[in-house]
């Protein structure tokens, strides 16, 4: 069984590295900041004792006051796990650096979630709609979507 | 019970294998007279090479025995569809256990599962290749009508919305008994066709087009 890491350490191993990174210190995820989210995700990949070489899955959430994007990754090294998350507060035209270039299964749920919920992942290499087609009307699993 | 004394020897003496034997005995003696062959004043010929019947009913017969479905199993109903193929419920017993991986070759879909507006344009391309004569089930509720996802942004409510349907079999999903039911609702179907349509209901060329 993969055993879920506590934060804390982790968070100690961030504020460490990049000042100011972690936005909120949660007790078993890590919410760090939109612009640091890059360089955070290749420490949590390549730093040793950490490893987290698999990414589970993307997802995100709806909060009406801002968007949170999910990761939830795993160290098949290691066996352990942590989840890792973004927010960002406007909703316009919420953006996020995308991860795709740190682990390649990110490619089809970036495009899932920019689909479905708005959500622009900014250096994807194809960012188009994928459940959906083009001209579909807005991004159904915003909450205040309405058919 | 009287028994003959020269056959004795072939009955036991029970009775009640006395009384089997008497019966047994009276069919074969009413059995002598052969029923009359009705093709007995053909020509040796002729009756060995010869069979009398419509061109409908030939065709239809050869039509509703040999259904081959396309592939088209984008849920959940698929799979009591491959369970009513299975030895248990044997679809093969009504001549349509052969799927057809090309539509080309396949004149029955059996639509079984919800079905996406962005899968829609392939199923109906699937169904435009398949060759006339051809035939549709709309099998399970989110075939009929959408199901509990009608309501939804992305789920076609109904297949007849994309291709015309000719048997619906409710459920969710529906028990392999209710599939070859509905198989044979379909198959009571083709055998009403006629190779020629009712000239009657044609328009006349006479009347001006007019159709009376």
């Amino acid at each position: 069984m993969t055993a879920a890491l506590s934060a804390e350490e982790i968070i100690s191993q961030l504020n460490d590295k990049f000042p100011g990174a972690v936005e909120e210190a949660g007790a078993d995820s890590v919410l760090v900041k939109s612009d640091s989210l890059l360089a955070a995700a290749e420490y949590l990949k390549t730093a040793k004792g950490l490893k987290f070489d698999y990414l589970n899955y993307i997802t995100a959430v709806d909060y009406y006051q801002y968007f949170e994007v999910v990761y939830m990754l795993t160290s098949l090294e290691n066996n352990h796990s942590i989840t890792l998350k973004v927010r960002c507060y406007t909703r316009d035209n919420p953006t996020v650096p995308s991860i795709r270039g740190l682990w390649q299964g990110a490619d089809f749920q970036e495009r899932e979630v920019y689909d479905l919920m708005g959500i622009t992942f900014e250096g994807h290499p194809n960012l188009k709609r994928i459940f959906l087609w083009d001209g579909f009307p807005g991004h159904p699993l915003r909450k205040d979507w309405n058919q | 019970m009287e028994i003959n004394s020269d056959k004795e020897s072939i009955y036991s003496s029970a009775e009640l294998d006395c009384d089997e034997g008497l019966i047994i005995e009276e069919v074969k003696a009413s059995s002598r007279k052969s029923i009359p062959d009705p093709d007995a004043w053909l020509d040796e010929d002729l009756k060995r090479n010869i069979i009398l019947t419509s061109v409908d009913w030939v065709i239809n017969w050869a039509r509703r025995s040999s259904l081959w479905t396309a592939v088209c199993y984008p849920a959940c109903c698929g799979m009591e569809w491959m369970a009513s193929l299975s030895p248990r419920f044997d679809l093969s017993r009504f001549g349509m256990e052969i799927m057809r991986a090309s539509p080309r070759q396949a004149d029955l879909m059996i639509t079984a599962g919800t079905l996406t507006w962005k899968m829609a344009p392939n199923v109906r391309r699937i169904y435009n290749q398949m060759p006339e004569p051809k035939w549709v089930i709309a099998m399970g509720a989110c075939g009929i009508s959408g199901g509990i996802f009608r309501s939804s942004y992305n789920v076609v409510p109904g297949y007849n919305k994309i291709i015309p349907v000719d048997v619906y079999v409710p459920g969710c999903p529906p028990r392999p008994e209710a599939l070859i039911y509905g198989i044979q609702m379909l198959q009571k179907k083709i055998n009403k066709e006629k190779v020629l349509p009712d000239l009657s209901e044609l328009p006349n060329p006479l009347q001006k087009g007019k159709k009376e």
